[in-house]
């Protein structure tokens, strides 16, 4: 279980003071997946980066499992058990794809384990094992590994920032049944999914409406979303795909 | 026979792979003197009659054959220039396998330069691997100059992996090739210099015939205060392709000069460089922080991927 308990998160913007996150409190329960969204600049992104350790808050404390992980480095959470995905996947030249799952797992990795990782993201194995993570990959591509190396993890948390963020409506779709598939098989650990995606929120637990740093709602998937479709925050991927 | 001691073991090791004597052809040189030569019927090796050198011979049609030709220095103070010359026969298909190791525990510097002539016959493949090691913690230098010089015939190919990762203190290598017609070139070096180390590349390939093509990339990373310049040079004759990429990664206090050039004198001689030069990427360490590494440990994974 993760808790953050009156977080607040400030940036110094030209030599002002910039509020990003403002007295935030938000408990993700085991085998929950929970989405959150809300208007961009609202902080999202910056939340993930708070729970992942990249951003440390300014104010308030952060909980895993009942344990203080505010002052913890990113290295630390993650080997605590906190996964993170990027919103924009980072490119190695040089690392191929069977390293970084390899780094990912923290053990060595059989091809055919790493393999297994690869197609449940729908990529062919034998055609991106030893593929370069450069820029020769495609948003698609790079998104799809970006998620099988947090999938090789098996983290207690992860965050997804923004996963649809970048890619085309080919693998917008893939993407969405690859989510399907892992909230059917979340065990004991939890998602936090940063998206405004109509058919992401339809899978989450629960939804979470973060705007101008504050949470301005939260509550199971079915009491939030009939108020939420059609507005910013419950975007379609597009009309046509209906 | 072949002779060495557990400091020229261990360099052969590191510059070759070398566990032990290889299958094929061989001709170890340690400090100065020949240390253990091998033929095949159709390979010879002999030593120039002024001393300075051997010359490979190779007979047409020779394939999956090698040739290991590796240099130890292991004292102090030794100077040497070595002129080995490669002929290879037409339609042969060979690996070659050099590289240097000095260990120098002394106070006087030690020196090898040796330079390599490919002449390559038409429709022949050649692999060649280099590679360029140093250790011993004497105030004398390691230092290693290397001249390499190919002459591709028609339909030939060479493909060079040149590789300077650890220990030499100076080094200035010189490659020039020259291309006749659809012959192919193509050059990875990687190159890791350290401490107050200097390193100087020069690149200068002529395509001199329809159809030659070449793909010069250099990757390399300069930490603490050492040196680097990278110097390549394509000049395309008639119709053909040239490509070079020099991309580095610069740390602490290093400096990297790169001094890309490319020279058309034919209308449908196609050029391209790539350059670049920029620290670690921040996001690619916190990307491998997230995945549970030590930014130290991010930090290696990320030079040995780009040298890989």
């Amino acid at each position: 279980m993760l808790e953050l308990k009156n977080i607040s998160f400030s940036v110094d913007a030209e030599g002002e003071k910039k509020e990003i996150i403002h007295n935030l409190n938000l408990v993700v329960e085991d085998r929950k997946l929970i989405v959150i969204t809300g208007p961009n600049g609202g902080g999202k992104s910056s939340l993930a980066k708070l729970i992942a350790g990249i951003e440390k808050p300014t104010a308030g404390r952060i909980f895993l499992d009942g344990k203080d992980i505010t002052d913890a480095t990113v290295t630390e959470r993650a080997q605590m058990g906190i996964g993170f995905a990027f919103q924009q996947p980072v490119r190695f030249k040089g690392i191929q794809v069977l390293t970084l799952l390899r780094i990912a797992a923290g053990k060595t990795l059989s091809v055919s384990e790493a393999c297994s990782y690869l197609s449940e993201v729908g990529l062919c194995a034998r055609d991106y094992i030893h593929r370069e993570v450069n820029a020769s990959l495609s948003g698609g591509e790079l998104k799809r590994i970006e998620i099988a190396t947090v999938m090789a993890r098996h983290s207690r948390l992860t965050v997804f920032d923004e996963p649809e963020a970048g890619i085309d409506l080919w693998s917008f779709q893939n993407l969405i049944r690859i989510f399907e598939s892992m909230r059917s098989n979340i065990q004991d650990s939890a998602m936090i999914i940063i998206s405004h995606q109509e058919r992401i929120l339809k899978i989450a637990d629960e939804i979470a409406v973060l705007a101008e740093g504050r949470l301005e709602r939260c509550g199971p998937r079915d009491e939030m979303l009939p108020a939420l479709i059609g507005t910013e925050s419950a975007q379609d991927a597009c009309s046509r795909l209906k | 026979m072949v002779k060495l001691d557990e400091i020229q073991k261990r360099l052969i090791r590191e510059i070759a792979d070398l566990h032990e004597v290889p299958a094929g052809a061989y001709n170890f040189r340690a400090n100065g003197g020949l240390a253990g030569r091998n033929t095949t019927a159709n390979i010879d090796i002999v030593s120039k009659e002024n001393g300075s050198g051997i010359d490979i011979h190779i007979k047409p049609g020779t394939v999956k054959e090698s040739v290991h030709i590796p240099v130890v220095l292991s004292e102090s103070g030794l100077k040497e220039t070595v002129y080995n010359d490669f002929f290879v026969g037409e339609n042969s298909d060979v690996v070659i396998v050099a590289g240097c190791g000095i260990d120098n525990c002394g106070s006087q510097d030690s020196e090898h330069d040796g330079i390599h002539r490919f002449y390559v016959g038409k429709n022949a493949r050649v692999r060649y691997v280099e590679k360029h090691y140093g250790s011993g913690d004497g105030m004398g230098k390691r230092i290693l100059n290397p001249v390499t010089e190919v002459y591709l015939e028609e339909g030939s190919t060479m493909e060079m992996e040149m590789v300077q990762i650890k220990g030499v203190d100076s080094t200035e290598r010189t490659t020039v090739a020259e291309m006749k017609k659809n012959a192919r070139l193509v050059v990875r070096e990687r190159l890791m210099t350290h401490g107050t180390q200097r390193a100087l590349s020069v690149y200068k390939v002529l395509l001199q015939e329809e159809g030659s093509s070449a793909d010069v990339v250099s990757r390399s990373i300069a930490r603490d205060s050492s040196y680097q310049k990278l110097d390549l040079c394509v000049v395309g004759n008639a119709p053909c392709k040239g490509h070079t990429e020099c991309d580095s990664i610069i740390m602490d206090e290093g400096t990297i000069l790169a001094v890309p050039s490319l020279e058309a004198h034919h209308v449908d001689a196609s050029l391209v460089h790539e350059a670049a030069i920029g620290k670690i990427a921040g996001e690619q360490l916190i990307k491998l922080m997230t995945l549970g590494l030590t930014e130290k440990e991010a930090e290696e994974e990320i030079i040995n991927g780009f040298l890989a």
